[in-house]
């Protein structure tokens, strides 16, 4: 079984890269792209029967800061 | 006076910090991430700057789950002294022995070159030597190094007097010009710039060297 993670930072904290793309959109002449976050995905594959608690605790003591991160779980 | 300074792959500043607490007067071990106790009767723990795992993940994230990592939070909680410089400053944070959290410097860039710092505060060995508002010289080498935290918990490591160093030309967008912070007993200091890379005549700036030579003398027990 798969289960996405997605890390992004949390509203709040100034996201340089994600600044960097809406400028590089507004001269590419996408006009109007108000704001840019950029996050990751992380994509596990797991042992069936995993469960997404499991998953949770991975976030929590590894795959996202949560001083500065969020996350949020995708399983089937 | 013992130290030991953490090797992990990817630290590339770990002979740099051995070196300076040499030159300082300390013996010095290095210990390999993979190692589970420190040696017996270490005073200090340095834990050096570089780009462990590679920056994998987060810079210090993977480090921060190292089997010594666990010994050196132990070390932290018996009162003992740790020093993080650079990487090890991101790895204190994400093993959250130091709160906040270090992010991608502001303006994108890697950056590399001397930078003036005020020392805020006196009372711990760390910034003794220079006394508060002192104003030194000492690079910075990072693409991570703009410190953040929430607002309460910057207001309270200014309220106790936690900042130790601040920036004089804030490089990177850390949060109010934070360069360098310590723990609440004052005995971890978490620091982005690089005192062991200002601390021989061959540097051409010795301002590093008065924190390393200052340390023998005023570490006491726990």
């Amino acid at each position: 079984m798969k289960a996405r993670v997605h890390v992004m930072l949390k509203e709040g904290v100034l996201d340089p890269q994600g600044e960097a793309v809406r400028h590089a959109l507004g001269s590419l002449g996408f006009d109007g792209v108000q704001g840019v976050r950029q996050g990751k995905v992380i994509e596990l594959d797991l042992a069936d029967g995993t469960t997404e608690d499991t998953v949770r605790e991975m976030c929590e003591k590894l795959l996202a800061n949560t001083v500065i991160e969020s996350y949020r779980i995708e399983m089937p | 006076m013992k130290a030991a300074v953490i090797v992990f792959p990817g630290s590339n500043a770990d002979r740099d910090l051995k070196v300076a607490f040499e030159n300082a007067g300390f013996s010095v071990d290095m210990v390999w991430h993979k190692d589970t106790d420190l040696p017996s009767g270490i005073d200090m723990i340095g834990i050096p700057g570089g780009f462990s795992f590679g920056d994998y993940l987060r810079c210090g994230a993977i480090a921060a789950q190292s089997p010594i990592t666990r010994a050196v939070a132990a070390h932290a909680e018996r009162g003992g002294y740790v020093f993080g410089v650079c990487n090890g400053f991101q790895v204190l944070t994400e093993t959250g022995l130091l709160p906040g959290a270090l992010l991608r410097n502001a303006g994108l860039k890697f950056i590399c070159r001397t930078t003036p710092l005020r020392v805020e505060r006196t009372g711990t060995p760390w910034t003794e030597a220079y006394g508060a508002g002192a104003e030194i010289d000492i690079p910075i080498s990072h693409h991570d190094g703009n410190y953040t935290a929430d607002a309460d918990t910057l207001d309270r490591l200014e309220g106790e007097g936690r900042v130790a160093f601040r920036y004089l030309a804030n490089p990177n967008g850390s949060a109010r010009d934070i360069a360098g912070i310590v723990s609440g007993n004052g005995r971890i200091l978490g620091m982005m710039p690089h005192p062991e890379r200002a601390a021989e005549n061959a540097h051409g700036n010795e301002d590093g060297a008065r924190l390393f030579a200052h340390l023998p003398g005023a570490l006491t027990a726990a």
